[in-house]
């Protein structure tokens, strides 16, 4: 048998390479580096790194080769596992920018008057002694960044992996790091130890799942090759009900991972009890990594057998869709909320990936379900950073205020805070002149050239009933007193990173509203996927 | 020329946002003023045989075949003048409404006229769509920021309602993309879509989504609900702007998309569109009699003319469709009127409810005798420009089918009861007199009268001289039924015989 020396395409895999080192480099750092320097050095590591990758991605975007008759680019890299074509760079890209606002968030200190919103000492029992004492001292971990690495890293291999295992592998990348970040908050210590409990029970049972269907996958295909799985699938292989059994089993590792019913119940506890920053960074951060590797696993492995999985996939859809708008409406606490309205975003998002239809069936220039797919995952990323970013500066006596009670008249004591959180809601929404409008318009015209009629009805049932949770609690922040004895809270003021974070994200909401032209040009110049 | 006049008074938004608040009303004022004098020039450089002019034209998302398109025909251009005519006007009568909050009374006032000029202004599906829902959103604030307790609650609804509607247009305005896609290359251009061919289930379908959004907006029966509540609580500045301006938008959608874009589902519609419309008018009317608040029972007149207007347009004649563009302005300007003298007596009452106020005609006759105009004018007595509109309409009604007529006019003799009985209730009998003795009501002062002068002038002269009206809105509505296909007898006996004999050459 003939051994071939692997090759390894060092430049276009460069971004996911650069931010590794970063990772490892903040071990090393944690390990050397005197306690009071470390914060600093950490922070501005990792926010370089991300900034170098982004920079590097940029390159690699220019430099891709075109593949086949144009309508995609990119190549097959390291011995077929990673694939760096034209919507992995773009995900790469979107995924560097909501890390580089999450390295921002995580290294905010002035919030929380001269220390990070993370535990002082993790392994401390919530109320004892160690505890205090942690806190009396200052103290803060800073591993959060090396963590946060590893789990942006993880979400860059996700979408561009190119055959089973490696998918695997970047899922739990991805989510453990994850895992251990949400246990980390500094106040509602209980809570969020819950919420990492939690996320880390569902997400092994999930792995689980995906591993299995992985296996029942291999068994019909013969390969963990999506090329050679897409064969298989094509020229109708043998064992059919591996295949489907297997789909249905990925797809639920699939649907926890992006928070879709009936996988959806780990998503407001987990993002309520998490530290805001990690919230803020998973919910966009995670969403478009799951969703670009569902795409691509839909797409290009599995996508001769959309016949089989798209019935799925509309029920899911509808499902999600409906949940999270109606449950929504109950809520009582900001952070809930919008982890509800999270879950109706899968939804959204979904009712985008069953569109699926080959180019010939489209017309000349009419927007494609992978376009919306990626348009959307922009729009709702850069809102969902930016609201759960401002929800980091509410606060009162107790640190972050997040119950509704605590907003109420916001709007006369803080306009600014008060308008912005109005407008990321507003683009959640999809109203016009918001990036989320032009998201929603791009998912439902996917769904809708796809006859997918019914659940684009449902999609607009369920945005109408969305509407009303985000307009009862613009009222709550502009048009409601707040009760005589009530504590409300205030906004703190915070430092730029927190600050600018907050800005990119609205003037991105704001100009992704009005001109989305060339962001569109961007995803329909990222062609398709390849194989 | 069209973008200036959008931009003025959207760039004034900002101005008065950015500005110390004490100069809020008086840079409102300014640009409005500007806003009124780009609109007046836009009149006299209008054509009026030209129909689409004006026109500009840049694509904004290739992607989707979306472009920034602005024009004005005839319809357009009767619309745009009544708003930047009605915002000054409310400004001026409803002087210190804002004094709580003039950075954003005036800003959201400034940004809904520019938002609604463009409404009547895109020539692009999807452009009108945006701007369409984004009115929402300063109307949105005006209701629940200003006006009386319970506001918040009435805005909610308001916007419940209406977001409810722009979705479903959503659905109509995605499939419309999907079918323009199917023909060849994906286009929004309102021309382009009136020239599409469009499957005969699809475009009823596509047509429901949206007559569905105009019904909310307009509004008609049963999705009327929001209209009340939101007039009661609002002031009568936004809720002139609201009714007189905004819900214009629903007819004027219904003439524009509904008619243009899908002639044939129109016509299949049409049964089913004038029986809601006929509803409308004897259901408001009669809602109207039973209120005792007197912004709710102006609110619910709306109802009623609302369903003329649609009558108007659903019959498919020239002299509908006539009457129904007139009928648009005239609502406007009388409404408007019958708004803000309401606005100047509860002010005075400290109520609106009609059963605290009584008889203020000896203490204030003047704004007796503006009351008395503005409703009689409401009510369609001939010499007032309303009867114009309400006849053609009728005419129009009479001839599409007698019973349909015969239920119409029911509106009329109901109309009559509504106004007179409220403003006998207000204005004649004994004076009430407040509980500490004193009898507070004034006359109404200059500015207050010289704010409706100009509506009150209108009203009596397009009530004698509809002529400028009619010369604006009738080569539009016969391009349009051309465009729809329907040729109906010309009235006149001799036009019909020479047609007759050239035919039968």
């Amino acid at each position: 048998m003939d051994y071939l020396k692997p090759t390894i395409e060092y430049a276009e895999l460069s971004p996911l390479l650069i931010v590794l080192a970063v990772a490892c480099l903040g071990v090393i750092v944690e390990a050397f580096l005197p306690r009071e320097r470390r914060h600093v050095v950490q922070a501005s590591l990792a926010g370089v790194g991300v900034l170098a990758a982004l920079g590097a991605t940029i390159a690699v975007g220019l430099t891709l080769d075109t593949v086949g008759d144009g309508a995609a680019q990119g190549l097959v890299g390291a011995e077929g596992s990673v694939v760096v074509d034209g919507p992995t760079v773009y995900l790469w890209g979107l995924i560097l920018v909501f890390a580089l606002g999450g390295v921002a968030l995580f290294a905010e200190r002035k919030l929380e008057a001269g220390v990070s919103a993370f535990a002082g000492q993790a392994a401390a029992l919530p109320g004892t002694e160690a505890e205090r004492e942690a806190s009396t001292r200052g103290l803060a971990h800073t591993e959060v960044y090396p963590l946060l690495m590893f789990a942006v890293a993880g979400m860059l291999l996700f979408p561009a992996s190119g055959d089973l295992l490696m998918m695997f592998v970047a899922l739990e990348v991805l989510s453990l790091p994850l895992y251990l970040l949400c246990g980390l908050a500094r106040r509602r210590r209980l809570l969020s130890q819950e919420a990492a409990m939690k996320y880390f029970l569902l997400g092994a049972f999930s792995s689980g799942f995906f591993l299995y269907g992985l296996a029942l996958v291999y068994g019909y295909a013969g390969s963990m090759d999506f090329a050679v799985i897409n064969e298989a699938v094509v020229n109708g292989a043998d064992n059919e009900i591996l295949l489907i059994l297997g789909i249905a089993l990925m797809s639920a590792g699939l649907f926890f991972k992006i928070g879709a019913v009936p996988f959806q119940a780990w998503t407001p506890d987990v993002y309520q009890g998490a530290p805001t920053a990690v919230t803020a960074f998973m919910s966009a951060g995670t969403k478009a990594a799951a969703f670009g590797a569902m795409l691509r696993l839909f797409y290009v492995a599995f996508g001769a057998d959309r016949w089989n999985w798209q019935p799925m996939l509309w029920v899911v859809a509808i499902l999600t869709m409906l949940v999270g708008a109606i449950v929504a409406i109950a809520q009582t606490d900001v952070k809930r909320m919008l982890a509800y309205s999270a879950i109706a975003h899968t939804g959204f998002l979904l009712t985008g990936v069953l569109g699926l239809q080959s180019a010939g069936e489209l017309a000349d220039g009419q927007i494609t379900s992978l376009q919306a797919v990626l348009f959307y995952l922009t729009s709702y990323g850069v809102a969902s950073l930016g609201a759960f970013a401002l929800v980091t500066v509410v606060r009162d006596a107790n640190g972050e205020a997040s119950s509704f009670v605590r907003w109420t008249g916001l709007g006369k004591r803080s306009p600014l805070v008060a308008g912005l959180f109005a407008f990321f809601l507003l683009s959640m929404a999809g109203i016009p002149l918001t990036a989320g409008f032009i998201g929603k318009w791009a998912v439902f015209t996917a769904a809708m050239s796809a006859g997918a009629w019914p659940v684009v009805l449902v999609a607009i049932a369920s945005s109408i009933i969305a509407i009303a949770f985000y307009v009862r609690f613009i009222r709550v922040m502009f048009f409601t007193d707040p009760a005589p004895g009530d504590v409300v809270g205030d906004v703190t003021t915070a430092s730029p990173l927190t600050g600018l974070t907050i800005g990119v994200c609205a003037a991105a909401t704001l100009f992704l509203g009005v001109v989305p032209g060339p962001v569109l040009d961007l995803v329909v110049h990222a062609g398709d996927f390849i194989r | 020329m069209l973008t200036t006049l959008i931009l003025v008074p959207l760039l004034g938004a900002l101005a008065v946002a950015l500005l110390p608040a004490a100069h809020s009303r008086v840079v409102a004022l300014g640009v409005t003023a500007v806003t009124l004098v780009l609109g007046v020039v836009v009149a006299f450089m209008y054509d009026v045989d030209g129909g689409m002019q004006l026109t500009e034209q840049v694509s904004w998302i290739k992607a989707f075949g979306v472009h920034y398109a602005l024009g004005v025909d005839g319809l357009g251009l009767l619309l745009v003048l009544l708003t930047v005519v009605l915002v000054p006007i409310v400004l001026v009568a409803d002087w210190d409404a804002g004094d709580s909050s003039p950075k954003s009374f005036y800003g959201w006032v400034l940004a809904l006229e520019a938002l609604s000029l463009a409404v009547f202004l895109a020539t692009d599906v999807f452009l009108f769509y945006v701007v369409f829902e984004a009115t929402l959103i300063p109307a949105y604030f005006l209701v629940g920021g200003f006006g009386k307790v319970g506001r918040s609650a009435a805005a909610t609804k308001f916007l419940l309602f209406q977001l409810g509607g722009g979705l479903v247009l959503l659905a109509s305005v995605v499939g419309l993309y999907v079918v323009s896609s199917q023909e060849g290359t994906p286009s929004y251009l309102l021309s382009d879509l009136m020239a599409l061919d469009i499957d005969q289930t699809a475009g009823r379908w596509l047509f429901l989504g949206f007559f569905i959004a105009f019904a909310i907006k307009a509004p008609l029966f049963p999705v009327h609900t929001w209209l009340a509540d939101t007039t009661e609580k609002a002031t009568p500045g936004t809720s002139v702007l609201l009714v007189c301006v905004l819900d214009k938008i629903g007819t004027f959608g219904m003439l524009r998309f509904c008619l243009g874009i899908f002639p044939e589902a129109s016509q299949w519609a049409t049964p089913a569109v004038v029986t809601i419309a006929v509803i409308s008018i004897i259901y408001g009317a009669l809602l109207a009699i039973g209120q005792d608040d007197l912004l709710r029972l102006i609110g619910l007149t709306s109802l009623s003319h609302f369903g003329f207007i649609t009558l108007g347009i659903f019959v498919f004649s020239s002299q509908g469709g006539s009457g129904a563009v007139l009928y648009m302005v005239n609502h406007g300007i009388g409404t408007a009127a019958l708004f803000l003298v309401a606005g100047y007596l509860i002010k005075r009452r400290g109520t609106s409810l009609i059963s605290e106020m009584g008889g203020i005609e000896k203490a204030a006759p003047v704004l007796a005798g503006l009351l008395l105009v503005a409703g009689l004018a409401t009510l369609g007595l001939p010499g007032l420009s309303p009867f114009v509109s309400e006849f053609l309409v009728l005419l129009a009604a009479f001839d599409y089918a007698w019973w349909v007529g015969a239920f119409a006019v029911t509106g009329i003799v109901l109309a009559a009861i509504y106004v007179l009985w409220m403003y006998q209730r207000i204005m004649t009998g004994p004076a009430l007199v407040d509980a500490d003795g004193v009898e507070p009501t004034r006359d109404g002062s200059l500015r207050e009268i010289l704010a409706v002068a100009p509506l009150m002038v209108a009203l009596v002269f397009f009530g004698f001289f509809p002529k400028p009206l009619l010369e604006a809105s009738n080569p539009y509505i016969a391009d349009l039924m051309q465009h729809v296909g329907v040729t109906d007898a010309d009235p006149t006996v001799a036009a019909d015989t020479t047609l007759a004999t050239e035919a039968g050459r």
